[in-house]
């Protein structure tokens, strides 16, 4: 009988798999990765190759969404799948392991380190204190969702933070720039008064490298602000703690007299 | 300075008093004389010489109009003519009357107020006319008629002069029961012809005389006085006494509006935009000093000056130089030249002013239909229909490979020329499909391609076109999946009723649904659709609709684009021939979606929708529609049973039969399918002696017993596998 064993290789370079990951990796007997859900932008396949001495069947959107050619290599061999970040996030791996249970193949998860996480802690703000995550996507044509605005208005409502995720596409990686030229144009339809140019913002571009950039300002100071290579994600501050005021001036450049002005010194 | 030169400085004169204009057609059952009456009208006017005229048919200028003696493209041409010591500009369309070209005749009306309606005195009303005036009254087109041939009555006939009154009368009685069967509410009764106030005249278009009621005062001759000219082979008397186009213009001028005053109630009828705002108040006064709006009706190719696009400036001024927009394109067109036509000639002039049909090079992104405004964000005109679409096909290959690049850009330019012509091209297998009204309209532009482009073509045997639709309800909703198995969708569909579906087809709903949702909701509604499955409808494509009776699902909204796209995408191209779907109503009646937005784009939902409507119709005994004609037969008495075993013999089903002396006339109807060839059949089984024609009347079901086996061909053609996928292949 065979097995899937679902590894998460974390946030950014092939160093940030764990031992427990290497172990799996190696003793298994065949090794499949996606890496359209979330990427490590700080390596490259072959990069990773050479860490676990393993070769890499690397699975398009397709492949990995139908499924097949994975669960039937898992019914009769050891397999593990590699993604980016923490696996089970994404609802495609989650349906992929209720697939494989319902074929009766073992199935174990070893985690990684998540963006949704890491970019809370990278600023500062309390993880409890998040509502509901959501993404920006590329506008098409016939395709402008404007859900991603609800679900910021929402939580706001509640005093939460939103983590927004910035959209992945080939070889496209929507920066922080572009999330914010999307959200004042999502304003413009809605006008309900959640941005303006005063708006507070804060940006994180790639959590766990060595040189992340993070920052926090009013939207007028950072539209224009060259993060650096991707990923980018954003966040959208609620009603804050003292403490996490605190910190974005100290961890993300906040400026003082906007954190006074929060603070109500 | 000659007559010709003269006119035209008259013609640019009057071309800004817009009560000294006439914009009319010319419209008739085939071979009635349109083409004769507008060249004679044209000389008589001095726009050509009187000796070529009626003769060598001026307007039919093209070489295939020439070798047939049909026309096939509608012709415009200017004229001036003196009416009560006033002159007035007339400028005329000459419409074709095969039935294969009548999307022409569709199109001139967009172009024109006022209609000359010619009816033969020999063959009375035929079916065309019947069409010709339906056609000119969709648009708010006020007819007169004129009755042609008189002196074949008289001379080849010889009937009695009480029998020709009594023939006139008839003729007339028939004009204004269809008048009054299809005109808009507001014009029943008010538009009826009368020969004492002169709305009707009657004459002979080849020999150049015509006469009217109010006319006989000035020349003094009766209907006698014709009777006795023709039969004393004296008919230049009458041509000189009672000369046609003196007649025939008179009586244009008269009864038939200007543009000032037809476009107050024309305008509301084709347009549906704010009438209040400065375009549409500019265009029910036709004001010369608007925005410009202008509306295209025909593309001429011209060897020389390349796409003439001529049409309708319903307002504002359109200036050689000026830069115009082609509503729905995004770069602004450049106008080289202004032009009034005359025949096949051009005649260039500096501007044109609204009010008028005019003739202009440059605007390259113009097809017939096409609105051209001075802003890119002009509501355009309503979409001409056409009462019949193309149902013939042929597929068109390159005789040498290397000729195939040019011959795709051939097709392309000819359906843009044609807006009758429908044509697919298949990059991949080179195999082109070319589909039109009729064999003789495909013939015709087979013979252009080879012939005015230069490319050597081979061509298949004619086939029809089918369409798809569902002949019971769904019994189980059916769920299509999304790639990422996230998302689901779930579909029935059902056949609409006949009333929708006709309301479709003579376009009284409008089809941008998004646009003008309260519109459409309420035309829906007063067609009897349920409340809650009107209200919401997404999207129309064709002759189907989609509708959202789902409630309170979350982010649903978001997805309503994609899911009309996967709407379009499949009632263009059906489950069981790739044949396009007609008459379905498709409803959405749940849904589940992923919470983030990023995983329902376009790449997840198109295909789920796509899927589910497959499926449901696929489990709702899908059935293939094939097209029909209606066929006229006239017949001696003696040729019956050879005419008869033609028909039967095409699966055609007799409706109704009547005798006129010896004659039989039989009405029936036929697949269009089984119809060809039938043009040489029947002429060879009865010596020629049997007139006929046919006119194309929509879908109907093909017999089940037929159904696989043309769905197997159609498949075969298209290089795809033999069968249609059944329903378990859109589960997932
Ligand atoms: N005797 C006689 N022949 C006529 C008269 N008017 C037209 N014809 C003939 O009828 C035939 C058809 O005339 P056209 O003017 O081409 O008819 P049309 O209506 O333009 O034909 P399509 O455009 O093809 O529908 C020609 O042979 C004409 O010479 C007429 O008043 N008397
Ligand atoms: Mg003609």
């Amino acid at each position: 009988m065979g097995s899937l064993t679902f590894i998460g290789l974390g946030l950014y370079d092939e160093k940030d798999i764990s031992l427990k990951a290497l172990e799996a990796i190696r003793n298994c007997d065949k090794v499949y990765a996606e890496f359209y859900t979330s990427k490590l932008t700080g390596t490259t396949v072959g990069e990773i190759e050479k860490v676990i001495g393993r070769k890499i069947n690397v699975l398009s959107r397709e492949e990995t969404e139908d499924g097949r050619i994975i669960l039937d290599d898992a019914s009769h061999k050891s397999v593990v799948f590699l993604t980016g970040g923490d696996p089970l996030t994404a609802t495609t791996h989650l349906s992929l392991r209720l697939q494989a249970i319902e074929k009766g193949i073992k199935t174990h998860v070893i985690h990684g380190s998540s963006i949704l996480t890491a970019v809370p802690g990278l600023l500062g703000l309390q993880h409890y204190k998040f509502g509901r995550t959501t993404t920006l996507v590329y506008p098409e044509s016939n395709f402008f969702p404007l859900s991603p605005y609800e679900i910021i208005k929402e939580n706001r409502e509640h005093g939460l933070h939103t983590l927004v995720l910035l959209d992945i596409q080939d070889n496209r990686f929507m920066t922080i720039n572009e999330g914010i030229e999307i959200l004042l144009k999502m304003e413009g339809k809605k006008d309900d008064g959640l941005f303006d140019k005063d708006s507070i913002i804060c940006g994180v571009a790639r959590a766990g490298s060595p040189n992340p950039t993070v920052k926090a300002g009013r939207i007028r100071d950072l539209e224009e602000y060259d993060f650096g290579p991707p990923l980018h994600t954003i966040v959208i501050p609620g009603d804050m703690h003292f403490l996490e005021i605190e910190a974005l001036e100290v961890f993300a450049d906040l400026p003082a007299s906007i954190s006074k002005k929060l603070q109500k010194l | 300075m000659g007559k010709k030169e003269d006119n035209i400085r008259k013609a640019k004169d009057l071309m800004t008093k817009l009560d000294h204009i006439r914009n009319i057609g010319i419209a008739a059952h085939i071979d009635h004389g349109k083409t004769t009456l507008s060249d004679n009208l044209l000389a008589g006017c001095g726009m050509i010489s009187e000796e070529l005229a009626g003769k060598q048919l001026a307007l039919d200028f093209d070489e295939q109009e020439q070798a047939r003696g049909i026309t096939i493209n509608t012709a415009s041409a200017s004229m001036v003519h003196e009416f009560e010591g006033e002159e007035y500009l007339i400028n005329l369309l000459d419409t074709p009357g095969h039935v294969d070209f009548g999307g022409d005749v569709t199109r001139a009306m967009r172009a024109v107020d006022g209609c000359i309606v010619v009816v033969c005195a020999v063959e009375g009303a035929m079916p065309q006319t019947e069409t010709v005036i339906r056609q000119a009254l969709r648009e708010n087109v006020k007819p007169v008629l004129f009755i042609n041939k008189v002196d074949r009555l008289i001379n080849e006939l010889r009937v009695t002069p009480e029998e020709m009154q009594e023939r006139f009368v008839k003729i007339i009685r028939k004009f204004n029961e269809l008048l009054n069967k299809m005109a808009p509410e507001e014009f029943k009764g008010k538009w009826n012809v009368k020969p004492e106030d002169g709305s009707v005249a009657f004459g002979s278009a080849y020999y150049n005389w015509a006469i009217s009621v109010p006319y006989m005062k000035k020349s003094g001759l009766n209907f006698k006085d014709i009777y006795e000219h023709c039969q004393n082979n004296d008919q230049k008397t009458l041509a000189k006494k009672s000369p046609i186009h003196e007649v025939i213009l008179d009586m244009v001028v008269d009864h038939l509006p200007s543009p000032k005053e037809a476009q107050r109630y024309r305008i509301p009828n084709i347009w549906r935009g704010d009438l209040d705002s400065p375009i549409g108040k500019s265009m029910l006064e036709t004001r010369p000093d608007g925005p410009l709006s202008l509306m295209i009706t025909k593309i001429i190719m011209d060897p020389h000056a390349g796409e003439v696009a001529v049409g309708r400036l319903y307002s504002g001024k359109i200036s050689k130089g000026q830069e115009v927009y082609v509503i729905g394109k995004p770069k602004p067109n450049r106008v080289q030249q202004v032009n009034l036509m005359v025949g096949a000639d051009r005649i260039p002039v500096e501007f044109v002013t609204a009010g008028n049909v005019v003739a202009v090079t440059g605007i390259k992104d113009a097809v017939a239909g096409s609105t051209v405004g001075d802003t890119p964000d002009m509501e355009p005109f309503e979409r001409i229909v056409h009462i019949s679409e193309p149902v013939v096909t042929v597929a068109v290959e390159a005789k040498h490979t290397k000729d195939l690049p040019k011959l795709i850009e051939v097709l392309r330019t000819i359906s843009k020329a044609d807006p009758s012509i429908h044509v697919e091209i298949n990059q991949e297998t080179g195999e082109n499909l070319m589909s039109g009204m009729g064999e003789l309209h495909l013939e015709i532009t087979e013979y252009r391609i080879k012939n005015d482009y230069g490319v050597d073509i081979v061509t298949s045997e004619p086939i029809v076109v089918y369409r798809e639709s569902v002949a019971k309800k769904t019994p189980q909703k059916f769920e299509g999946k999304s790639p990422n198995k996230h998302n689901r969708f779930y579909i029935e569909v059902e056949p609409l009723p006949e009333n929708i579906i006709k309301a479709l087809y003579n376009n009284e709903i409008p089809s941008n649904v998004k646009k003008y949702k309260k519109e459409v909701v309420k035309a829906l509604q007063d067609l009897g659709m349920d409340k809650e499955v009107a209200k919401g409808v997404i999207a129309i494509e064709g002759l189907n609709i989609l509708t959202d009776v789902t409630k309170g699902i979350q982010y649903l909204s978001e997805t309503h684009e994609l899911i009309a796209q996967a709407f379009a995408e499949v009632m263009r191209s059906g489950p069981l021939a790739a044949e396009p779907c007609q008459g379905l109503l498709v409803k959405l009646v749940d849904a589940k979606l992923h919470e983030d937005a990023i995983h329902r784009g376009p790449a997840q939902v198109i295909p789920a929708v796509r899927n589910a409507i497959y499926g449901a119709m696929m489990t709702s005994d899908p059935i293939l529609l094939e097209p029909m004609q209606k066929v006229f037969i006239s017949t001696p008495q003696e040729l019956m049973g050879d005419a008869s075993r033609e028909l039967t013999q095409r699966r055609a089903t007799v409706r109704n039969m009547t005798t006129e002396k010896d004659m039989v006339n039989i009405d029936a109807k036929a697949p269009v399918a089984e119809m060809f060839g039938f043009a040489s059949a029947i002429r060879s089984a009865t010596g020629g002696r049997v007139l006929w024609n046919t006119e194309n009347i929509g879908f109907e079901p093909l017999p089940k017993a037929l159904q696989d086996e043309v769905i197997r061909k159609i498949r075969e053609r298209k290089g795809l596998k033999p069968e249609p996928y059944p329903p378990s292949y859109y589960m997932d």
